[in-house]
């Protein structure tokens, strides 16, 4: 089991450890500073910390054994001279990185890479533990590309990147908008996949286009690859052929709508959700913040609320801030209003660590 | 040669003292700065070499316009000031 949590917040990177009394917060780097991202590679032991600074930009960090250096963030190419390329409001693209919106390890067998997506659409790679980034311009020159739209933020953005654990040169990421996609060749080339989804807010000939799918997250069970979810705009999916195909889940109590999606290492039929209400209003239904499993594969969901707060509660939980560790008992997710909540059997029950951090973008083990 | 002083915000993260930089205008007066300070260069620009979203520079008081290839002109004896706009929150 893990015993520590990598808490990023709007001031900061939050320790959180596991004592022999509970869970406590350990200590904060960055403090003040807006922490988007962590990722812990434990591959090498090295963590990553991805910063938004607002005025001075998106900047990288990576820990060193007496703190943190900061190292490359991700840089986009010079847009060639004349190119006009408007983003979907009619302004010109910048091709500059806005957010570092996932970071990923590759494969067990490539022990330097790293990936990473961001908003405005740009996916990268890194051979050298994050000092140098390339960006994967088969999919950014792609002029599927161009049909992407924005969904969590004004313009496109990657936030979810898998790693199959049989072949490091699969991988699959997911865009908010612009559905899934996958490479069988380490990103030199790129198919859609996700037939099946379904979007409600384009107009019918899109619905079921896989390429007009807003997903909120993608995971996949590291043990059985073939199973992937589907947290999405419109609902809940899921897919036991590698993504290929989506099967939707629909009347999921007391919502089907949410961001992050976490499902369990070895058991691929047990996933957790953190449901909302749905598009103007974004917070947990009648001001009870539940979480929702299943263990049958989706067939039956129960609805998990000991220890959560089931009265006037509107946290948010954001795609990357639900997380399981190695062990699939010990969970945690933390929200918009600065909560913290952690289980050690499943989700059955919740602890409270805190109701004070501050807004809540990403919680990790490691 | 042109003066250059940066926003005291900037120095928690890159340290960028009161300078002389030379050059006939803003874009040349920050790439020589910037060549014995690169670090500093994506605190101020984005990828594209324009000036990031929410900073600002003036010029003997005087707001730049040419945000995107820095045209602006600058004197020998010019002040540039480095500075947060107050839009970036």
């Amino acid at each position: 089991m893990s015993d520590t949590l990598l808490v990023s917040t709007r001031k900061g990177l939050f320790r959180v450890r596991r004592e022999s009394a509970g869970w406590v917060v350990d200590g904060a780097d960055f403090l003040g500073d807006n922490v988007t991202l962590s990722l812990t590679d434990r591959r090498s032991g090295l963590r990553y910390a991805a910063l938004d600074h607002g005025h001075f930009g998106v900047k990288l960090h990576r820990s060193t054994s007496s703190g943190w250096e900061e190292i490359a963030a991700p840089t986009y190419p010079q847009k060639p001279e004349g190119l006009e390329e408007n983003d979907m409001w009619g302004r010109p693209l910048a091709w500059s990185t806005a957010l570092i919106w996932s970071l990923q390890t590759g494969g067990d067998d490539e022990p330097g890479v790293l990936w990473c997506g961001t908003i405005p659409g740009g996916l990268f790679r890194s051979e050298d533990h994050g000092a140098s980034w390339d960006m994967v311009r088969s999919l950014w020159d792609d002029p599927r590309r161009l049909k992407w739209m924005g969904g969590g933020a004004d313009l496109p953005g990657i936030h979810s990147i898998v790693i199959d654990p049989r072949d490091s040169r699969h991988v699959w990421i997911a865009v908010s908008t612009g559905g899934i996609w996958f490479t069988e060749d380490a990103g030199a080339t790129w198919t859609q996949r996700g037939e099946g989804m379904r979007a409600d807010h384009v107009p019918p000939e899109l619905v079921h286009d896989p390429i007009a799918q807003d997903v909120h997250c993608l995971v996949q069970c590291p043990e059985v690859p073939e199973r992937m979810w589907v947290q999405h705009h419109n609902g809940i999916f899921v897919s036991s052929d590698e993504g290929r195909t989506f099967t939707e889940i629909a009347n999921v109590q007391p919502s089907v709508f949410g961001f992050p999606v976490a499902v369990h290492p070895r058991d691929p039929d047990t996933a957790w959700f953190v449901p909302g209400v749905k598009d103007e209003k974004r917070i947990p239904p009648d001001g009870r913040l539940v979480v929702t499993r299943t263990r049958d594969g989706g067939k039956s969901f129960e609805t998990l609320s000991e220890g959560l707060p089931q009265s006037h509660a509107y946290d948010v939980v954001y795609r990357h801030a639900l997380a399981v560790d190695g062990s699939g008992r010990r969970l945690a997710f933390g929200s918009t209003t600065g909560g913290l909540w952690v289980s050690e059997d499943g989700g059955d029950s919740w602890s409270g660590v805190t109701h004070t951090l501050p807004p809540i973008y990403a919680v990790r083990f490691g | 040669m042109p003066r250059v002083a940066f926003t005291q915000n900037i120095q928690r993260h890159v340290t960028c003292p009161d300078t002389e930089a030379a050059g006939a205008c803003v874009r040349e007066v920050l790439d020589n700065l910037f060549a014995g300070n690169p670090r500093a260069r994506a605190y101020v620009l984005d990828d594209q070499a324009a000036l990031r979203k929410h900073m600002i520079i003036f010029v003997d008081g005087v707001m730049i316009r040419d945000r995107a290839r820095l045209s602006d002109p600058v004197t020998q004896t010019s002040e540039v000031y480095i500075f947060q706009a107050l839009s970036g929150g």
